[in-house]
């Protein structure tokens, strides 16, 4: 059998995974695919090659369909999320020095309680607290305006959000230009790594079961090659369901460390995988579990209101009217395409499409099309539940 | 509005700026600023107030950029990635050649073409040089290591210098390597067993 050839974009990161893991064991040729992997120096770029058309679809941070959907930033080309990569990975840090003063000021750096270490943030930040992310639309940033905001610090007045490139996020630390940042790994462990930042929180410590990377690509493309997509999808649920054992975990960490991939020790990366974190240049370790996943609690289903949670947040941001701007964002995550993929596999797909967002607290069992799945926990930190159908 | 535009050049490597400003002072009587530092970006381009800011598509800079197209308040102007109004095709070919343009929201197409024209050009013209340059160093790399691999054979075999050539050129067939790889074996051996 022939096999068709695809391209797929990335940024080096833990979480572009699940592509390479689909190149490099096969899961892309199961399907007939050959596939290959172009990494890109940015996120609007990353975007913009998607939307002209020179790469069938990438790697990208889940708010990105969705801002385009609502006509922030890039080119007015409809792009649709197909499934989701990943869920959390993320980690807030701040510089050593501001470490240092919550430290003294009583904070237990437990990299878990986001209310903690919230408060203690904002109390050692003086009048502005600047943090870097990656990029305007990204999980990182709407996390960050959720948690502080709900703690009582107002954007952009007493909050500033700026996209700084992860690789200048060091030397920005040390400069003075940023207090904070939120990365995706393994930028958190590299600032730890060289000595210029602690970690204080995972991002799965503000809400839970946060969507962070998609497969996205042009919609014209998923409408005309229906086929090719949902081969797509079928290689990514398959990579992500491996990445999910625990036993694989060395045998990724050693693919993503290659120097045609991420190029870093495959130890660094291992422990974004495990979710044994390294927070401190002095060693310190917290164990997260579920830090960075990719399978359990059908991560990869591409909830309508995960979409939905994304939109009310930017209309907030941005002053766009928030019904209109939900109902745009749940077009573009493809809970149809998805389904009809998967239909002919064993992969439970849940009843619905849309949920409230943050109503788990714990491990749930729902029915599905063809038996049963467990939900995992998908709360925020506040408590707040998200109802995709309030206006 | 007045004719002329001003321009941000956002790019560190000063030689290839250079280019890219006199391709544009070619194009019209622009008010062209060269922006390298990467620190504070976003604010210092906000300063400036441009009517277009041109950025490397390979930069990581650009996704600093990508603020500036979310107007933080009613006074800023809106910045977007330039779309051509009739079809995508000259924003297709400046993304390919490796430049990205930002401009004001509003502004006539007919006004940025010859800019962008100007740019495509120059970033195209840079690229080739920047990848030619790169050929012609690998090129005098490998021919130095194929030279001492040469030395160590007419050394230890006592071969002449084209009997020493056709053996590394035969080996490397043989293995089916490229003839460097070989010679650069080579050399390591005999470093690890002088």
């Amino acid at each position: 059998m022939s096999l068709t050839p695809l391209t797929l974009g990335y940024i080096p990161l833990v979480d572009a995974a699940p592509l390479i893991i689909a190149r490099e064991l096969g899961f892309a040729e199961q399907e007939g695919l050959a596939l290959s992997l172009r990494a890109a120096p940015s996120w609007s770029t990353l975007r913009d090659l998607v939307a002209l058309g020179q790469i069938e679809g990438a790697h990208m941070l889940a708010p990105v369909p969705v801002a385009t959907a609502l006509g922030l930033g890039g080119l007015p080309t409809r792009l649709d999320a197909l499934c989701v990569l990943s869920v959390g990975g993320n980690t807030v840090g701040v510089s050593t020095a501001l470490a240092d003063q919550m430290r003294k000021a009583g904070h237990g750096f437990d990299f878990a309680d986001a209310t903690a270490a919230g408060t203690s943030l904002i109390a050692a930040a003086g009048q502005t607290l600047r943090i870097g992310v990656p990029f305007p639309f990204s999980m990182h940033a709407e996390l960050l305006y959720y948690w502080l905001g709900a703690l009582g610090l107002e954007a952009p007045q007493a909050l500033d959000v700026r996209t700084l490139p992860p690789p200048l996020m060091a030397e920005a630390l040390a400069a003075g230009d940023i207090d904070a940042f939120c990365v995706g790994a393994p930028w958190g462990s590299i600032a730890v790594e060289n000595g210029s930042g602690e970690l204080l929180l995972p991002t799965s410590a503000i809400w839970s079961f946060a969507p962070e990377k998609v497969l996205a690509t042009r919609h014209d493309w998923a409408e005309s090659e229906p086929d090719l997509a949902a081969r797509l999808i079928r290689t990514m649920w398959r990579a992500c369901r491996w990445l999910a054992e625990p036993f694989n975990r060395m045998t990724a960490s050693e693919i993503l460390a290659r120097p045609d991939y991420l190029n870093l020790p495959a130890e660094m990366l291992e422990r974004s995988l495990s979710g044994a974190l390294v927070i401190s240049p002095r060693g310190d370790q917290r164990m997260t579990p579920r830090f960075l996943h990719f399978h359990e609690g059908a991560a990869t289903f591409p909830w309508r209101s995960q979409a939905g949670w994304i939109a009310a947040r930017l209309a907030a941001r941005t002053g766009l009217d928030r019904d209109a701007a939900q109902r745009a964002a749940k077009q573009v995550f493809r809970s149809d395409l998805y389904r009809d993929a998967l239909a002919s596999t064993a992969a439970p797909l849940p009843g619905a499409s849309e949920k409230l967002e943050g109503a788990l607290d714990a491990p749930t069992e729902v029915t599905t099309q063809s038996g049963s799945l467990i939900l995992q926990p998908d709360r925020f930190f506040d408590g707040q539940v998200f109802d995709p159908a309030e206006k | 509005m007045p004719d002329r535009l001003s321009i941000v050049i956002v790019e560190q490597d000063r030689e290839r700026a250079l280019l890219i400003v006199d391709s544009l002072r070619a194009s019209g009587d622009h008010e062209i600023h060269v922006i390298s530092e990467r620190h504070g970006l976003a604010r210092l381009i906000s300063e400036r107030n441009p009517d277009v800011v041109l950025v490397d598509v390979a930069s990581p800079s650009r996704d600093m950029l990508e603020e500036l197209t979310l107007a933080s308040s009613p006074l800023d102007r809106p910045v977007a990635m330039f779309v051509d109004q009739s079809s995508d095709s000259l924003t297709r070919a400046a993304i390919e050649a490796g430049v990205s343009a930002y401009v004001v929201d509003g502004m006539a197409p007919g006004r940025i073409k010859p800019v962008l024209d100007a740019a495509i050009t120059r970033f195209h013209m840079f690229q080739s040089m920047r990848a030619e340059l790169a050929a012609t160093k690998r090129a005098l790399e490998e021919r130095k290591i194929i030279d001492r691999a040469k030395g160590v054979l007419m050394k230890a075999r006592g071969l002449s210098e084209d009997e020493a050539y056709a053996l590394l050129r035969k080996t490397a067939m043989d293995q089916g390597k490229k003839m460097v790889d070989v010679a650069e074996a080579l050399v390591t051996a005999a470093g690890l067993l002088s």
